[in-house]
């Protein structure tokens, strides 16, 4: 199952983060994780969130949000194991668009969060390879 | 069916009409100069006298007015009457400063119906057809010309007047109306809104639209024919020469009559001055021929187009102008080339976006700059950083390909560019800073 991140398009402007952090606290959403894309000209903030609807509400005030699929696993935070995966995706030609990480509150624990093309498929090789993916429900209950 | 309101005029030779036009400027300029004395300042500052002008040849020789000549004139100073001879005003919006109040005598209004009458059968009008007008009435000028034209045509008349989208589809619909009367913006919000009610474009009983009013692109003129079912005709005109009807598309829809017996166009280079030779782009300038109470001579409209005189099929002989390229006060010389806002939004509907953008243009290392900011719609977002540079890049080709010169392209979040006033600030030119 893929889960939900929120996209939010940013001009690349002094505050326009800030703007964006300060819009989904007041309404009192977590953010589990997150990453920015930054070019010249523009930034692409993605957003896992606790409540996905509010946020998403509260951030089309300030800019373009959609939602985009990606897939989350769970791994041991130990060495070896985003490279098992990584090589796992490879070996199937996953084309990984973009990667980034988060710890939740258990010590042992470390989830990656990839941006790939063909989902379905992504998650097809990874369930073969016994790695299991997140769902919604699963993320918000590492909140 | 009629295929001329006034064929004998219309179709009248080259000759006949340059013989007309010098008889009536003749009596113009004399009429001008004995009745407008801010004219005849003028004139006399030049050192040209009404006796100097014997023919169209001689109309350079005459000083230009340009809106700003209107202002200071407000209300009376161009005045060529008695205003006890005067029936009506019209006014403009005023949206750039200061209103501009247009008069008119019975003569005045007589000939300018009959220029809406030309548009009306040249859009394939006659007396069976059901006219819809809905233009504004009241100060602005489109509602009364049209209505004035639909009158002399003897078609009936809807007097809609703007707004109340479900009453104009009502009376659409229940009274059959065959052409419509509106600006192109208005014509296309028809459009999707009878599709919304669930009408399909055979639903309706039009047959031709005649828009004008605002610039409109000829993807637009495509759309709202599809969307309506109909043949969409330009109509151009300026309260400043009395409204609607100078100029109007024919069967050819590829540029507009003048109605060349009332009104002498010249081009000129909006820089110089210079009137520039036929076929050359360049500002319109209108001298009204016949026009009693606001008789306006070499009158600067700020609009740039070409003149064409080469044979139409519809048969009239009158001079088509394109449809304005753009406004020479909105003109850009960057890097040595002119550049049009008009340009750059043709290109942006071209490629489906929505016509908000701003023009930046700064000078760096003595080279002249251009970016364009264009908002980003949310369906053409992407969560994946090279899909928005590669938008990027082909609009900055697109944009090459009609400017001639390569500007940035910076795709910016909606609703972010600032707008004053509800109209969005369009060009922001750091040089003049500089200089």
């Amino acid at each position: 199952m893929a889960i939900t991140q929120l996209s939010v398009f940013l001009e690349n402007k002094p505050g326009q983060l800030a703007r964006a952090i300060k819009i989904i606290s007041n309404g009192g959403v977590n953010i589990r994780a997150l990453s920015l894309a930054d070019t010249r000209d523009f930034g692409i903030l993605r957003l896992i969130v606790s409540d996905i609807a509010e946020a998403k509400e509260l951030l089309q005030g300030l800019s373009i949000v959609t939602e985009t699929p990606v897939i989350a696993v769970r791994m041991d935070d130990q060495a070896g194991a985003l490279n098992d995966v990584l090589q796992a995706l490879n070996k199937a030609n996953v084309n990984v668009e973009y990667v980034y990480a988060f710890t939740g509150n258990d010590a042992l624990s470390a989830y990656v969060v990839f941006r790939v093309d063909d989902v379905a498929h992504a998650e097809t090789v990874l369930r073969e390879g016994g790695v299991a993916t997140l769902t919604d429900e699963e993320i918000k209950k590492l909140l | 069916m009629k295929q001329y309101f006034q064929q004998e005029i219309e179709t009248a030779s080259r000759e006949e009409i340059l013989e007309i036009q010098n008889k009536k400027l003749v009596k113009q300029v004399r009429h001008v100069y004995d009745n407008v004395p801010y004219y005849k300042k003028l004139m006399d500052e030049k050192g040209v006298k009404p006796e100097d002008i014997q023919s169209v040849e001689d109309i350079r020789k005459l000083p230009f007015l340009s809106k700003a000549d209107l202002r200071e004139a407000y209300p009376y100073g161009l005045l060529g009457t008695d205003i006890k001879n005067c029936v009506r005003i019209h006014s403009t919006s005023g949206t750039t400063g200061k209103r501009v109040v247009a008069f008119y005598t019975q003569h005045d209004i007589d000939l300018w119906y009959e220029c809406c009458a030309r548009a009306i059968v040249a859009a394939g009008g006659n007396e069976d057809d059901v006219v819809q007008v809905c233009y504004g009435y009241g100060l602005f000028t489109g509602g009364a010309g049209l209505d004035g034209g639909s009158h002399k045509v003897g078609c009936l008349t809807l007097p809609m007047s703007s707004g109340s989208t479900d009453r104009q589809i009502q009376f659409m619909m229940d009274l059959n109306a065959t052409i419509l009367c509106c600006t192109p913006s208005y014509a296309a919000y028809i459009g999707e809104t009878l599709a919304e009610k669930g009408y399909k474009p055979e639903d309706n009983k039009l047959k031709a639209g005649i828009f004008g009013a605002e610039p409109w692109t000829e993807e637009m003129r495509q759309s709202i024919q599809k969307s309506l079912g109909i043949k969409a005709y330009d109509i151009y005109g300026l309260t400043e020469t009395s409204g609607p009807g100078v100029a109007f598309e024919c069967c050819e829809q590829s540029g507009m009559h003048i109605n060349e017996d009332h009104f002498y166009a010249e081009i000129i280079d909006p820089e110089t001055g210079e009137v520039l030779p036929e076929g050359s782009k360049g500002e319109l300038v209108f001298t009204a021929l016949d026009k009693e109470a606001f008789p306006l001579l070499r009158y600067r409209t700020r609009d740039i187009c070409v003149l064409s005189r080469k044979e139409c099929s519809c048969g009239r002989t009158h001079v088509k102008m394109t449809k304005p390229m753009g406004r020479s006060d909105d003109m850009l010389i960057i890097r040595g080339v002119n550049v049009f806002p008009s340009q750059i939004e043709t290109v942006l509907l071209n490629e489906g976006y929505t016509p908000n953008y701003q023009i930046l243009v700064d000078r760096m290392n003595n080279t002249d700059t251009l970016d364009i900011n264009v908002e980003l719609a949310p369906e053409q977002f992407s969560d994946k950083v090279a899909d928005i540079q590669r938008r990027e890049k082909s609009l900055e080709v697109a944009m090459r390909g009609m400017l001639g010169i390569g500007p940035k392209v910076h795709l910016v979040a909606p609703k972010s560019i600032v707008r004053s006033e509800g109209k969005a600030v369009r060009v922001i030119d750091k040089r003049k800073l500089h200089d």
